[in-house]
């Protein structure tokens, strides 16, 4: 039984585990669902439409140019603020490789000691002391690390998010460290455009009526009452939800730990980040450094396919699911599969050497371990898949 | 180019006897910072000092891209005023650090840890979790 190996270079958003879309060949990260986000773009853009199409006309003889011109620039922010919310990457935490993994859990093993049989393992914490205060660092069973501070893992998107926030369906994506403080511009953009267009429709109305009538006012210009509808609602929930940030900004919490009360003050727990000065902490959240992604989604990497030349192996039909197609790929959402492991331990070396040296990487391939040196002597890892997955390949590369 | 060398030379000949993470340090807060503190996996194979000295300019180069102050607050206000579409074209003060890091990390790969049979990893291609050790296996060294 013989296989011909194949390699493809791929993109690494391709092979990331996680419930993310991607678009434009990995620029582009969003949440899977993204019916509301839709919503949300239908409703500031229609609205604005509307704004553009009735009122501005009239507000651009009868008082100023300045107002449509104003109301351009404005939406323009907010849509570019929206997208950039949306569309980057939140800060997502790589999954640990397998290596990592086993080295964690070891540790692990070794804190815990032997638990006598019967007996539920103590739950795996890590406490650290940040700034004076104890935090504790809790174990993610996906993502096989144990969590930085302020991160939590998003079911939704299932990932591990830097300085999670919350998971907005309106923008499609989680809101974390990486595009936080776009998405409270967006809400602060949101606030202002709503409060300009509700407003002006008023003053329009107003206008008019003491020209035409009220009733023949709403029959010239019908986009009136949807938008002023449309902003009234928009108003109630945006301008709210703007206070709230500002307010947690202030205070450097995010909505999760809010949601927890994790430093409402019992047992005199404080917020070990903040600053303890408003204009501080709105510094470091607004104009703080810009972060970059963690995540490679751009990166070529290898994608080995296994192509029998044999007809009758029945086998080989479960070797190709976890490699060839990268929609299958999010639904292992433990573990790399062995293969994954070997480029990334020769990454590095060869990483380094090849700047200088260029040579071909199919040659070195072989005279490395085919799979993690370790899974023999260490203690079983949280996934029981691994080891079944690990046997497939393990066998078809034999034949 | 003897180092160009003994790197190839290892990933044809040497085993990977083991890897040690170096794990963050979180005594300040969210600050990227690794812990300095000795692994004993490498007792026998680098001075102590030599890898404090590492991890420590590690540290300041983080502290260095991550630092709050004047410049940061500039760049951070300037790019708002653009609607942060000046990031599609400009590299962030991060992104300028990086590269220095990425750099940092290659030179002591050259100089320091090759010959020892030690390589690190970019902490960034971990998700700025760990700083990876690899401990290759001695025999292509013993000339």
């Amino acid at each position: 039984m013989s296989a011909v190996m194949m390699t493809r270079k791929v993109r690494k958003w391709e092979k990331l585990p996680g419930k993310n879309t991607f678009c434009c060949d990995g620029r582009v990260m969003m949440a899977r669902q993204k019916g509301v986000f839709y919503l949300t773009l239908f409703l500031i853009v229609g609205t604005c439409s509307l704004f553009f199409a009735f009122e501005c006309p009239y507000l651009a003889i009868h008082l100023s140019p300045a107002i449509p011109v104003f109301a351009i620039l404005l939406f323009f922010f907010v849509m570019a603020m929206l997208l950039r919310t949306s569309f980057s990457d939140p800060g997502v935490l790589p999954r640990a490789l397998p290596e990592e993994a086993t080295f964690i859990e070891m540790e692990i093993e070794a804190t815990n000691g032997n638990v006598p049989a019967g007996q539920r393992p103590p739950p795996r914490i890590r406490n650290v002391q940040i700034n004076g205060q104890i935090v504790k660092l809790k174990y993610c069973y996906t993502c096989k690390i144990f969590r930085p501070p302020r991160a939590s893992h998003c079911s939704i998107c299932d990932n591990c998010v830097d300085r999670f926030d919350h998971h907005c369906p309106w923008v499609g994506n989680c809101v974390g460290k990486r595009n936080y403080r776009y998405f409270y511009l967006f809400t602060l953009s949101l606030s202002l455009l709503t409060i300009y267009i509700f407003t002006f429709n008023i003053v329009h109305v107003v206008m008019r009526s003491v020209n035409s009538g009220f009733v023949k006012t709403l029959q010239d210009t019908p986009g009136t009452v949807l938008e002023v509808l449309v902003c009234f609602f928009t108003l109630w929930s945006v301008v709210g939800l703007t206070g709230f940030h500002t307010y947690l900004i202030s205070l450097n919490q995010t909505t999760n730990e809010d949601i927890k009360g994790s430093w409402s003050g019992k047992n005199r727990v404080q917020n070990p980040y903040s600053h303890k000065n408003i204009i501080n902490n709105c510094c470091e959240v607004l104009c703080g450094p810009a972060y970059p992604s963690v995540l490679d989604r751009r990166g070529l990497m290898r994608d080995d396919l296994s192509v029998p030349t044999s007809a009758a192996e029945p086998a080989t039909n479960s070797n190709p699911v976890p490699q060839t197609t990268k929609t299958t790929a999010p639904l292992i959402p433990n573990e790399h599969t062995p293969d994954d492991a070997k480029p990334s331990m020769a990454d590095a070396a060869i990483a380094h050497a090849e700047k200088r040296s260029p040579s071909p990487r199919e040659d070195k391939l072989p005279t490395l371990p085919k799979s993690s040196p370790t899974p023999t002597k260490v203690p079983p890892l949280a996934s029981p898949e691994t080891d079944a997955e690990a046997s497939i390949i393990a066998k078809d590369k034999a034949l | 180019m003897a180092e160009t060398h003994s790197l190839q030379d290892m990933r044809q000949q040497a085993a990977i006897a083991a890897k040690v993470f170096i794990q963050r340090d979180y005594t300040n807060g969210t600050v990227c910072q690794f812990q300095t503190k000795f692994p004993s996996e490498l007792e026998t194979r680098i001075d102590k000092q030599q890898f404090e000295e590492t991890v420590r300019t590690l540290n300041n180069l983080y502290a260095e891209a991550e630092k709050l102050g004047g410049s940061s607050y500039l760049e951070g206000c300037l790019a708002c005023l653009t609607a942060y579409t000046i990031f599609l074209c400009m590299e962030t003060h991060y992104e300028k650090v990086l590269k220095k890091i990425a750099k940092f990390i290659q030179e002591q790969n050259d100089k320091i840890y090759a010959p020892r049979g030690l390589l690190l990893t970019d902490p960034i291609e971990r998700g700025l979790r760990v700083v990876e050790v690899t401990i290759f296996e001695d025999r292509s060294l013993g000339r």
